[in-house]
């Protein structure tokens, strides 16, 4: 390989180089901020900002979702596999919203630790199959 | 060179050139066309007609097969073009840079694609047409990257000089694409993780992955056929005061 050909590439590797590490630097920093939610543990802990919106996600805890006064409230519990929190949301669920299912949930909360939902979002898991395999892996498991 | 067969280095030395590069596409053209509508048909009659409704999607998780592939071909392309950069700026060869820029738009379209159709599954789906979360950011990022080297190409008079710069450029841009695939990994989002590109099997059932394998490659040989197509443009315009496109023009001239 000529010279400058060989000082061309290294010069070019140095600037990827560079342009990843300023980058994993600036993600670094910025890590709290590009999480979109934060988990139910964090909220038990205390780390989600009071009296300010933020981002709830979890599982919906299977048996605990109820309609109290028999309205549009919901209350049901969101969990990690850790720690639990309890949410209330007035207004439409997603078609995907179900026990056992994840949801994001954008809201603040109250006096009593309840999250008071203004806004419920359905996550998605990654698996894809036909309804009939989901049918015989249950069995499975029973 | 070692390693590398002789017959492979010949070749290579002779696609950078640009009259062979431009007789070759040429034939290989109606090849590429028929294999792209046989992958296309058989990805679009597998997917939308054999392949069963999802568990919990029914039938609105059939839009994976335009997404999915889509938002591949938006990082692979990208990536291409990183590569292509890297090679136009060591070595200098004129058909690197061509590949280079004749790339941004098509890859362009893709992440457009991506990022509505991500946008059209999310509605029914999650709720919502778009979150800021970490991969649907990311994702708009790569297409600003995108718009970025085509006005940064069109912004200069002097090619040579423009494929510089844009090279500089797309190479920089790769650091978005490990924090596109990755985002869902590395951070909460909203966007689930990785189905079919992880270590252990994919989870999606076999007769919904073949499709979209299909649908991935077809892609990718619409990629190559738009590639060249552009490429060859591109050629024409740059080489127009060369002897061999007076050559080619005097010939079409006298058909």
């Amino acid at each position: 390989m000529k010279v400058a050909r060989k000082q061309r590439l290294i010069l070019i590797t140095l600037m990827v180089l560079g342009a990843s590490v300023a980058t994993a630097f600036a993600l670094k920093s910025f890590n709290e901020n590009l999480m979109y939610f934060f988990s139910t543990t964090d909220v038990v802990a205390g780390k989600a900002p009071k009296d300010a919106l933020f981002r709830l996600g979890g599982m919906v805890v299977k048996g605990t979702v109820e309609r109290p006064d028999k309205g549009m409230m919901v209350r049901f519990k969101l969990t990690d596999y850790s720690k639990d929190v309890t949410v209330e949301y007035t207004g439409i669920l997603p078609d995907l919203f179900r026990e056992g299912q994840g949801i994001v949930a954008h809201g603040k909360l109250n006096d009593q630790g309840v999250f008071i939902a203004e806004e419920v979002l359905a996550k998605h898991d990654e698996n894809y199959m036909p309804p009939e395999v989901k049918a015989s892996l249950k069995q499975k498991v029973q | 060179m070692f390693l590398v067969p002789d017959a492979v280095v010949r070749f290579f030395h002779r696609m950078a050139s640009p009259p062979h590069f431009y007789a070759f596409t040429e034939r290989l053209m109606p090849w590429l066309v028929v294999i792209f509508a046989l992958l296309l048909g058989a990805g679009l009659y597998g997917g939308l007609y054999l392949a069963p409704a999802d568990y919990q999607q029914g039938d609105s998780y059939r839009i994976i097969y335009i997404h999915v592939p889509s938002a591949w071909m938006s990082l692979f392309i990208y990536t291409l073009m990183a590569v292509a950069g890297g090679i136009a700026l060591v070595w200098r060869i004129k058909l690197a840079e061509v590949v280079l820029v004749s790339s941004a738009p098509i890859g362009a379209s893709f992440t457009f694609i991506a990022l509505v159709t991500g946008s059209l599954w999310g509605k029914p789906m999650w709720g919502t047409w778009w979150v800021w979360d970490a991969r649907l950011t990311s994702e708009l990022i790569l297409l600003f990257l995108y718009l970025g080297v085509i006005g940064l190409y069109n912004a200069m008079d002097d090619k040579r000089v423009a494929s510089k710069a844009v090279a500089i450029l797309a190479l920089v841009g790769v650091v978005n694409i490990p924090i596109i695939h990755y985002s869902v990994e590395w951070w909460n989002t909203l966007h689930q993780g990785p189905t079919v590109t992880k270590m252990d099997k994919p989870s999606i059932h076999v007769s919904m992955l073949i499709p979209l394998l299909l649908m991935a490659l077809a892609f990718k040989v619409y990629y190559v056929i738009a590639l060249m197509q552009r490429a060859r443009v591109e050629l024409l315009l740059r080489e127009r005061n060369s002897q061999w496109v007076k050559n080619k023009i005097a010939m079409e001239v006298k058909l």
